[in-house]
């Protein structure tokens, strides 16, 4: 063993789910995770880079093998406030970037729901965000990056770039090489705020004919879905909007993370009950505040973010996320097929999430948005019950035509994956010999 | 905007630990000026940019080892001269060396106690003098000291004398400063478990480890206020006055 890997014995991903064994590097330079992959080509090792691992199942994990985790790689290059062009290291997260991009009246062109990811990891995922349906996803801003791989060396990548390299690696799961820097267009905002507008969703029609209204108004949409609801109240909730602020200032997010969980929740501590009281709760709450409110963009894009080790309420099972996107054709009946299925089942989630998605292509091979309708929610790991449960949404999303989400997923099967992301042999054919995940030899075999 | 929050000129020794760079780029998001330290060229020119991009007014390199004590005053003078002035001077270098080996390769010990102490003496030293020669207001002289200088203990006896005469000289500087009108202020940081890539080779977790960012924000507040010694976290203040408070007989059954 080399002084670059160090042996962790029960690493895991956000779901916490699996737990395994790997080599971890942690280079402290681009020229040190050069070097790393020198090491990792040389010892014919099996490697994946990694960011702040917020991936849910096991797309970010390479058990008995290695990671390379780009968090010390947390260096800005370049930000021309005029332009709201940025150049920074891989490992930057947004957490951070926001904290520096904001007070100078830029922010990210699309944000995922926690801030606490890569600007890599936002890249192999190619993330999307309430303002899909007018932004796209990320891989739409970004302009260049660094990729080093163990095969090529390091290159600049940008669209231009022959070889399909720039659009494997959008989306392309850390396969096609190491992000080592990235240049990406931001956004201009006039305020940190946003001004918001609440509604409630009695079923799951209402959703269709509310999220197409209000998409021609608002930049930012999404609803949340009470799971637990069934018959003529199927799929209730609250629609929510969003346009950003004309005023109130560009005071960015606070630095310091909310309480933690210190410790796993005990099992019963997500049951039917108290989920049902968990969506009601939060229904309400939103519904007694006025319609129209103007909120930070902390909390209207990454409420979450406010509870550190939120996934622990989850108990030590850990969790499954369970993300989908049916294409709008059939989006209304799947949906409703879904929802019923969830709702029937009693293992209904924490959160659920729906969102139209909008058509701006992604220059991504494998990216997952595609125009239609998202569906995300996560169940506690009850072992073959949930398993079972999620093999029968499988099979709604196959007839209709979708896909699911690499980064929210630990299990789906190899024929779901390929018929979803149909490029992904061009991405196979791009990666380099080297890195591999536990997702891609699962959906690739 | 503040007083604790106003631009600082900020000359940094060692500005390459994980914890000087932390502590810069709170720095550098309200606009101060810098003139950074290290062996590393290219490690140094990419912090720069770093600090720049968040907010640095202006960041200046000095490419130096810092166990060549020779030049000492000289570097006070260009960083004076970098930045049209001088309020903080920031003493972060060190090295854990290796204990067991320090105690059959005099060179080891030798190395320790250079580079944790009496490298530090001039540096401190030539920094006091800089400070001296200014008249601003909230001049510091803050340095990184460690828990391991207040007990001798089997496992790193040879860094914790060396950290233990560091955290002495400051306190001996703060107390000339505070019989002194408008004199800087003098602050030795005693850190505890810092997870930075100097300790990587040590098991990690539980409570008592801290990040890069947490002893920065400590840092960054004793800039303004508290000291001579700051314990950081503030729980070693404790953890430390048990310790200490150990009869030996106790003390010597215990491995640590």
């Amino acid at each position: 063993m080399s002084q670059a890997f160090r042996s962790q014995t029960a690493k895991r991903s956000w779901g916490r789910v699996v737990e395994a064994h790997h080599d971890v590097a942690k280079p402290e330079s681009p020229t040190e995770a050069v070097a790393i992959l020198s090491e990792v080509a040389n010892r014919k090792m099996s490697a994946l880079p990694i960011g702040l691992g917020r991936s849910y199942g096991d797309s970010n994990l390479n058990p008995d093998g290695a990671l390379i985790e780009t968090t010390r790689l947390d260096h800005y290059i370049g930000f021309d406030p005029k332009t709201g062009v940025l150049r920074a290291e891989a490992g930057v997260s947004l957490n951070d970037l926001l904290r520096v991009v904001v007070p100078h009246g830029w922010f990210l062109p699309t944000t995922p729901g926690t801030r606490y990811v890569t600007l890599g990891g936002a890249i192999a995922n190619d993330v999307h965000g309430k303002n899909h349906h007018i932004a796209g996803s990320f891989g739409s801003h970004v302009l260049r990056f660094t990729l080093a791989r163990t095969d090529k060396g390091v290159l600049d990548v940008d669209p231009e770039t022959p070889g399909d390299l720039f659009a494997a690696t959008i989306g392309g799961l850390g396969l096609t090489g190491l992000i080592l820097d990235v240049d990406l267009q931001l956004v201009p905002i006039r305020s940190a705020f946003l001004d918001q507008h609440v509604e409630p969703l009695r079923n799951v029609d209402a959703f269709f004919e509310i999220a197409e209204a209000r998409a021609a108004d608002y930049e930012h949409t999404v609803a949340w879905i009470d799971c637990t609801a069934r018959g003529d109240r199927l799929g209730q909730g609250v629609f929510t909007s969003g346009n950003w602020a004309a005023s109130g200032g560009l005071t960015p997010h606070d630095a310091k993370s909310g309480p933690g969980l210190p410790v796993d929740a005990p099992g019963f501590a997500l049951n039917r009950l108290t989920l049902r009281a968990f969506n009601m709760t939060y229904r309400r709450s939103q519904l007694l505040k006025p319609r129209n409110s103007r909120v930070h963009y902390a909390g209207f894009f990454h409420p979450l973010d406010a509870i550190r080790d939120w996934n622990r309420l989850y108990g030590s099972r850990g969790f499954y996320q369970y993300q989908s996107v049916i294409p709008s054709e059939t989006a209304r009946e799947a949906t409703r097929e879904m929802l019923d299925l969830i709702a029937r089942s009693g293992q209904g989630s924490f959160l659920a999430v729906l969102k139209t998605l909008g058509d701006r292509p992604s220059p991504g091979l494998m990216s997952f948005p595609m125009r239609g309708v998202t569906l995300a929610l996560d169940f506690a790991n009850a072992g073959s019950k949930t398993t079972a449960l999620l093999a029968d949404l499988d099979a709604i999303v196959k007839t209709a035509g979708g896909r699911l989400y690499p980064a929210k997923d630990g299990r789906m099967p190899a024929d779901i994956f390929q018929q979803g992301y149909p490029e992904w042999e061009r991405v196979e054919a791009l990666r380099d010999p080297a890195l591999s995940s536990a997702f891609w030899r699962r959906v690739t075999s | 905007m503040t007083e604790t929050r106003s631009p600082r000129k900020v000359l940094i020794l060692g500005a390459l630990s994980a914890m000087a760079a932390a502590t810069a780029r709170r720095l550098a998001d309200r606009g101060s000026d810098f003139v950074i330290t290290g062996r590393n060229a290219d490690a140094l020119e990419r912090a720069a940019k770093d600090l720049k991009a968040r907010g640095a007014a202006s960041v200046a390199i000095q490419t130096l080892d810092l166990l060549e004590t020779g030049s000492a005053d000289a570097v006070m003078a260009q960083a004076v001269e970098a930045m049209g002035g001088l309020d903080t001077v920031l003493v972060f270098y060190g090295i854990l060396g290796n204990q067991a080996q320090a105690e059959t390769d005099p060179q080891e010990a030798e190395r320790i106690i250079a580079v944790n102490y009496s490298s530090a003496v001039h540096w401190v030293m030539a920094g006091a003098r800089a400070l001296e020669a200014q008249s601003g207001p909230n001049r510091v002289l803050l340095t990184a000291s460690s828990v391991a200088g207040d007990r001798g203990r089997r496992s790193n006896y040879v860094y914790g004398s060396a950290k233990a005469g560091l955290s002495v000289l400051m306190q001996g500087l703060a107390h000339k400063w505070a019989a002194q009108e408008n004199a800087p202020r003098a602050v030795n940081l005693k850190l505890g478990f810092v997870d930075t890539p100097m300790t990587d080779g040590i098991e990690k977790g539980g409570p008592l480890w801290a990040k890069p960012d947490d002893i920065a924000a400590i840092a960054e507040r004793a800039l303004t206020k508290g000291g001579p010694n700051v314990y950081a976290p503030w729980f070693w203040r404790f953890i430390m006055l048990a310790i200490r408070g150990t009869p030996a007989f106790v003390f010597n059954k215990v491995n640590l």
